[in-house]
């Protein structure tokens, strides 16, 4: 048995803690964020805002688990060991097995004018909502692709934003698709489409640019053959979802096509790792939920329980293969970078200086693309989309970390 | 737990619900500009979670703190770099 070490305090990590805790091992978990609950349950640890999320609070208050917040794992000086940097310093975490439950973040692409000020990702804004940011009577356009789009505006009209529309790049077609492949989801899109009763869904709409001075002061979007412009105070704007691998990556386990490969078990390509969640491919809750629950359950040696979930997860992943089939985005959008367009936000680096590399790391290179602070973190699902290219390789520390932080992982 | 906490920033005091992040006390004040990027931008709060690393400012005299990641703590000084 022994220890397991869990990264990540979202649905599929608690998950995988919870079932392993059950089982009797010792669980820690560490995430980055100050409080538990992932982004998708981000503050509803005191309130919980569905009662799923409700069940699987007291569920993880029912076993003993260890969390540590505020935790940034940045390096693994030796198989086994993790580095962590948290406001106290650098803690070393050990493990006997890992289960990486990183989640995802969200596919930003840039346009003339997105790195304006108030021009953020939708799930960016609610974050910032739901963390204090009063957004009462801001007219906000929410834009970009998948089913966060409308989950964030239901939410920030809810917190008294006016939600001007709600720009989705996926056509009306295969929206249409995705509608006949939601019946086991209704009774969620049903509560969503009262929420957003009187807000304008636009099929086939994206931001071809933002302007303002300083700061946004309104967006031009285009449908079909139509160009108009809004005025608004915050923009609302990401592409669906890309796994977070980084760490992964930097353990050695394989990631494919920007996801880490599990077998059914969950278990990645090294054998006392882990992988469940989004960071294993784009979800949603359910799967998450599911994949922890094998994962935590596999480590535990409770194979037969973790078998018995495979149906639950098959359906899911049914799911999963059509909400991203529904969200795939589309040619036109590699069109709205203008020469002058800033792609990789650290750096400032222009599409034009971009353009001319055929791979990221020539591109690196020349113009240090993903080499500022995020790592490549938001510029990486860009170029991806916009120029094909990935990362070719992770190095450790994979975050910026202070200088008495990487000293100490020398030692 | 008191219900709220009070940061400045850039010398103006906000008062924020307990628990509250950094970042929203900043846009509260009607600051937008967190920060100038390399090529003298001004930028603000992108992803909200601690990956992007735009909402950078000082706080309490250490450089290059998220503030999204930072929870709000009285009397906390609070620096944006525009």
């Amino acid at each position: 048995m022994g220890d397991a070490l869990v990264i990540g305090a979202g649905p599929a990590g608690l998950a995988a803690a919870y079932r392993a805790a059950k089982a009797g091992l010792r669980v820690t978990v560490v995430d980055d964020n100050p409080a538990a609950g992932g982004q998708i349950w981000r503050g509803e640890l005191a309130k919980p805002a569905s009662p799923e999320a409700q069940a699987w609070f007291e569920k993880i208050r029912s076993v003993d688990i260890k969390l540590i917040n505020g935790a940034r794992v940045f390096q693994q000086p030796a198989p086994g060991t993790l580095l962590a940097e948290t406001p106290e310093g650098v803690r070393e975490l050990s493990y006997t097995n890992l289960v990486l439950a990183t989640g995802a973040c969200e596919r930003f692409l840039p346009f003339p004018g997105w790195t304006l000020p108030n021009v953020m990702g939708a799930g960016g804004l609610q974050a910032l909502v739901k963390t204090g940011l009063p957004i009462d009577g801001k007219r906000v356009v929410v834009a970009g692709s998948g089913p966060l789009l409308l989950a964030v505006a239901a939410y920030l009209r809810g917190r008294g934003a006016e939600v001007l529309l709600i720009a989705e790049q996926a056509s009306q077609l295969q929206l249409a698709k995705f509608g006949l492949g939601l019946v086991g989801k209704m009774s969620q899109a049903f509560s969503l489409k009262r929420q957003l009763r009187g807000v304008r869904y636009l099929s086939g709409c994206w931001v071809v640019a933002a302007h303002g001075t300083g700061k946004l002061e309104s967006v031009t979007l285009s449908r079909g053959s139509k160009r108009w412009q809004v005025a608004c105070d915050y923009l609302a704007c990401g592409f669906h979802l890309v796994p977070n691998v980084e760490l992964a990556e930097l353990l050695s386990c394989v990631v494919e096509n920007g996801r880490v490969k599990v077998d059914q078990y969950q278990q990645t390509s090294i054998w006392n790792v882990y992988s469940a969640g989004e960071a294993t491919g784009i979800g949603g809750l359910e799967l998450s939920l599911v994949e922890g629950e094998i994962a935590g359950l596999a480590i535990a040696g409770r194979h037969e329980e973790a078998r018995a979930l495979f149906p639950v997860r098959v359906r899911q992943r049914n799911f999963a293969r059509l909400l991203n089939n529904t969200f795939t985005l589309r040619d036109e959008l590699r069109q709205l970078p203008e020469p002058e367009t800033i792609v990789c936000r650290c750096e400032d680096v222009t599409f034009e200086r971009l353009r001319e590399h055929n791979s990221w790391r020539a591109a690196k290179l020349k113009t240090r693309c993903g080499m500022g602070p995020c790592q490549g973190r938001v510029c990486g699902g860009a170029v991806e989309f916009l120029f094909g290219w990935r990362a070719e390789s992770v190095r450790p520390p994979v975050l910026p970390v202070r200088v008495e932080s990487l000293i100490r992982s020398a030692e | 737990m008191p219900e709220t906490v009070t940061v400045v920033v850039n010398g103006v005091s906000v008062t924020m619900p307990a628990g509250s992040m950094v970042s929203a006390a900043i846009l509260k004040t009607g600051v937008t500009e967190f920060r100038r990027s390399v090529t003298g931008e001004p930028r603000g709060p992108l992803c909200g979670m601690g990956r992007c690393f735009e909402c950078r400012v000082t706080i309490d005299g250490e450089a290059h703190c998220r503030s999204c990641q930072t929870i709000c703590r009285d009397g906390m000084d609070v620096r944006t770099d525009g």
